[in-house]
């Protein structure tokens, strides 16, 4: 599977620029190279393990909520201890907090930054052949503004009352009325402040992206040479353009409510805990629009970079061009056109007017058509293919396989009549976490073990990669699959207990079989973590082109050095021409001169 | 490298999904854990749709995930010396695999719509049965008193334990006085969000007699868990009866309507 790092380098290019970087020493010269360096890849790198360890925080605040639903009111082992109340059970608050916090911080500070901030940073110039971003100094802010969130989400759990509590979706007038619950002081203004940054975080990165893929390709890199990959990220970018300023908008709104006394989304005469609160005159449905004008786009920033990268990882172990391209590009555009007009189906029981939910029930109806389509071209890519069952294949066919799960559910809760029964119910925690864990998470594992020894230069661990694999694809869908049957008995989200409902009563066993699953998938991730630091310093040492790969970023030496390439990269063709007839290697790279192709074909018909 | 046992082993995980997802929907009713019972008239055409999208969501993931598997068992490189098919797509195929499902989205579409008009767009034309205001952390119920009306001082005023007729429309009218909350009657496939400053009217028709769960839906707070009601459905007689008793209790301890209901009333 190692091959020579047969590349650029031996079709004769001009070697441009050498990555000087001769080591200087000192302090200055560390901070320059590691801290605030304005290398996209030494910044995507910073994205990539904030991202990790805030993915561990959140994992840890899920298993705490799911012990809590599994078995409420008992100790809680080991965590017990760190928020000792009441003797180390967990008080309902609490559980409100772990659940909130939880998904904000994998929303925010993981999946959403771990797709652009790490994946984007690290590849975008590196597969359209850029020296670096077009605005390195905005690019090096984009990380260090998501300091300040990781401060203010970090330091809300200290504060007085907690964290958060009023749910990821903040909806007013819970979130915005002080006396409403115990965590909606502090915690609660710590978090609108957190969400702003990672808003001013994602701005800057989505700014650049842009800038970058339209204007620093590579010569005769086109617009339909690009691979999928930067395609998702450019539609992404576009999307965080186009729909953050209005979660930003929204974000100071609901800050002004809480501490300048504004109405925006308190009507009249309300009475909260037995107090009235300041002035009305405003709407709670205002907050539901305005957070889902955002927050529906933002599923699919979400999702699009790693359906993105699962199509080049599939294309490269199946050994095959990818089906349909061009219906793979105009997916992915009409899923970010579609998901500026569904964001209402998340409010189809809030008091909106029916009328109005019927339209987007139809909206949401057609924009599960991309998502088939793509589905279809996946499978269409590996059938005839030649399957290398690489760790990262198997993710990336993880994903096919999962998304096609979320995808199909997503279509019950568009059927608005049969979103009344199970909307807020555990069958929509199924359908986003299908999505989101068993789609993206599976995607960007793909991407890890994929791209790792571009990053590291040296290939992760195999075997393990796979023992990695096979325990987090069985108990992740132990945890997920069973979420479904759950929201099929109308179970509810966010409940700290509900077994007190006639109901729900017996739903323990099953709830304690998930909660079984939750724990076995996150500790299979500490084989993750070993293998990822151990193959850093030990693995196999990789090359340029370990997988035989097509796109640019793999002529690069693995890692790159400042400037990425040491040759001009010139693009010849499109990204996925793999087992071209009549040419001997099963490959032909973006940067392979077209008259060795045609050389090699010419060979061949001998 | 070329281990063929690897790429059956794959397989097999990847087929895994489809038979264990099939089975476990299949033996989910057996124990219970399904759709909970149904006592209301419209919840049949709830519960058919579902069953119609389940049949149909099912038939399209067993056929991809097979697919998805048999071509993981098929084009294993261990397995064959065949070189990789060289294309880039089939426009024909394009065209197919958009128009099918494209078409079967909008006849879900349509289809679904009158369901959706019945529970929440055809509202039945009759003064509101109760009147339900939540707030933290629990369902303040106001019925008309004996003169029929709401909002006036001789209203009756209930918590948590709310009685309907069947076999006859009832009208709901939904209020919250602090924050959102959802009302939520799994057995009448009822869902409706409870906002501040706004008047939503709910209605449905339940047909058989008994006593379910009112449950809080939408995050409300702390102790939204356990913002739980009861709801007896039962014939005209014994509601009216129900009434008559809850009447003459009310007169009993209060004579004189307390304040605090004004701003229910708005
Ligand atoms: C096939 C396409 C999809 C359709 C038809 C669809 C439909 C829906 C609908 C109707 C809801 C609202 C359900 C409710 O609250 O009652 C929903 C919720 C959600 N969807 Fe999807 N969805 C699709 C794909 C996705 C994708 C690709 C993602 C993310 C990558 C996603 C993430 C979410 C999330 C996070 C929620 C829940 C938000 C919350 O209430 O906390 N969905 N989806
Ligand atoms: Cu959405
Ligand atoms: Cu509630």
């Amino acid at each position: 599977m190692t091959p020579p790092a047969a590349t650029a380098v031996d079709h004769g290019h001009v070697t441009v620029s050498a990555p000087a970087h001769a080591p200087k020493g000192g302090l200055g010269h560390f901070l320059s190279t590691y801290v605030f360096s304005k290398d996209h890849k030494v910044i995507g790198l910073q994205f990539l393990f904030s991202t990790l360890v805030w993915f561990l925080i959140g994992g840890l605040l899920a298993l705490a909520v799911r012990w809590q639903v599994a078995w409420p009111w008992s100790d809680v082992p080991v965590l017990g201890k760190l928020f000792a109340q009441e003797g180390g059970q967990m008080a309902p608050e609490f559980y409100t907090m772990l659940f909130t916090m939880h998904a904000s911080v994998m929303i925010f500070l993981v999946i959403i930054p771990i797709l652009a901030g790490a994946f984007g940073n690290y590849l975008i110039p590196l597969m359209i052949g850029a020296d670096d971003m077009a605005f390195p100094t905005l690019n090096m802010l984009s990380y260090w503004f998501m300091w300040p969130a990781f401060f203010f989400f970090g330091a809300s759990f200290f504060v007085e009352g907690g964290a958060a509590s009023g749910g990821w979706t903040s909806y007013p007038p819970l979130s915005t009325n002080t006396a409403s619950s115990p965590a909606s002081g502090w915690g609660q203004t710590l978090w609108l402040l957190g969400l702003t940054m990672v808003g001013v975080s994602s701005m800057l990165g989505s700014v650049n992206y842009m800038t970058t893929i339209i204007l620093m390709r590579a010569p005769g890199m086109t617009m339909f040479r690009l691979p999928m990959t930067i395609w998702g990220m450019f539609i992404t970018a576009i999307l965080q353009a186009f729909a953050l300023p209005v979660l930003t908008a929204a974000g100071f709104m609901q800050l002004a409510d809480r501490t300048l006394g504004t109405g925006f989304f308190s009507p009249e005469g309300l009475i909260v805990n037995n107090a009235v609160p300041g002035a009305g005159g405003g709407q709670p449905l205002l907050w539901q629009h305005l957070f889902w004008f955002y927050s529906h786009p933002a599923v699919y920033i979400m999702i699009l970079p790693a359906m993105g990268m699962v199509s080049d990882i599939l294309t490269t172990f199946a050994r095959k061009p990818l089906f349909g391209y061009r219906p793979m590009v105009y997916s992915v555009a009409g899923i970010a056109g579609l998901g500026f007009i569904v964001w209402g189906h998340h409010m189809f029981m809030s008091g909106m007017n029916p009328a109005l939910g019927i339209t987007f029930m139809v909206s949401t109806m057609m924009i599960a058509l991309p998502s088939a389509v793509k589905t279809f071209n996946w499978l269409g890519t590996i059938w005839g293919g030649r399957i290398q069952f690489t760790t990262s294949m198997l993710f990336a066919l993880a994903f096919v396989s999962m998304f096609i799960i979320g995808g199909l559910s997503g279509i019950f809760m568009a059927a608005t009549p049969v979103d009344i029964f199970i909307h807020d119910t555990y069958f929509i925690v199924a359908h986003f976490h299908y999505v989101l864990f068993a789609g993206t998470a599976m995607g960007v594992w793909a991407a890890i073990y994929f791209w790792f020894p571009k990053m590291f230069g040296r290939t992760m661990n195999e075997f393990w990669g796979k023992v990695h694999f096979f325990l987090t694809f069985i108990f992740m869908n132990g945890t997920f699959f069973t979420m479904h049957i759950l929201g099929a008995v109308g179970f509810p989200r966010r409940l700290a207990d509900a077994y007190h409902y006639e109901t729900f009563h017996h739903l323990q066993p099953l709830n304690a079989f998930m909660t079984w699953c939750a724990i076995g998938m996150v500790a299979s991730q500490i084989i993750f973590a070993a293998n990822f630091f151990w193959s850093m310093f030990y693995g196999p040492v990789a090359g340029r082109n370990p997988w035989n790969a097509n796109t640019l970023e793999w002529t690069a030496p693995s890692p790159p050095g400042h400037g990425n390439f040491d040759f001009q990269p010139v693009v010849h063709r499109g990204p996925y021409e793999y087992s071209v007839p009549g040419c001997e290697k099963d490959h032909l790279m973006q940067t392979d001169p077209p008259n060795a192709a045609a050389a090699a074909a010419a060979l061949a018909a001998h | 490298m070329r281990n063929r046992l690897s790429g059956i082993f794959w397989g097999l995980l990847f087929l895994a999904v489809p038979v264990l997802g099939v089975a476990t929907f299949a033996v989910a009713p057996a124990f219970d854990h399904w759709l909970p019972k149904d006592v209301s008239t419209h919840g049949t055409q709830i519960d058919s749709l579902f069953y119609f999208i389940l049949a149909l969501t099912g038939i399209v993931f067993v056929v991809t995930e097979v697919l998805l598997f048999w071509f993981i068992w098929k084009y294993d490189a261990a397995k064959n010396d065949r070189p990789a098919t060289y294309i880039h797509g089939s426009h024909t195929l394009e065209v197919v695999w958009t128009i099918i499902p494209a078409a079967t989205l909008l006849f879900l579409a349509i289809y679904q719509m009158n369901a959706w008009a019945d529970v929440k767009m055809r509202r039945p034309d009759m003064p509101p049965t109760v009147e339900v205001v939540a707030r933290q952390f629990e369902w303040r119920l106001r019925y008309p008193g004996r003169d029929g009306e709401l909002g006036t001082p001789d209203d009756l005023h209930l918590t948590n334990d709310l009685h309907l007729p069947i076999d006859e429309d009832v009208l709901i009218q939904l209020k919250s006085m602090d924050v959102l909350h959802s009302f939520f009657l799994p057995n009448v496939r009822i869902k409706q969000d409870a906002v501040p400053g706004m008047k939503i009217p709910v209605w449905f028709k339940a047909r058989e007699a008994g006593e379910f769960d009112i449950v809080c839906a939408e995050l409300c707070g702390w102790g939204h868990y356990k913002m739980k009601g009861r709801v007896t459905f039962e014939p005209r007689a014994a509601f009216d009866a129900w009434l008559e008793r809850k009447y003459a209790e009310q007169e009993a301890t209060q004579p004189a309507p307390e304040a605090g209901e004004s701003l229910a009333a708005n």
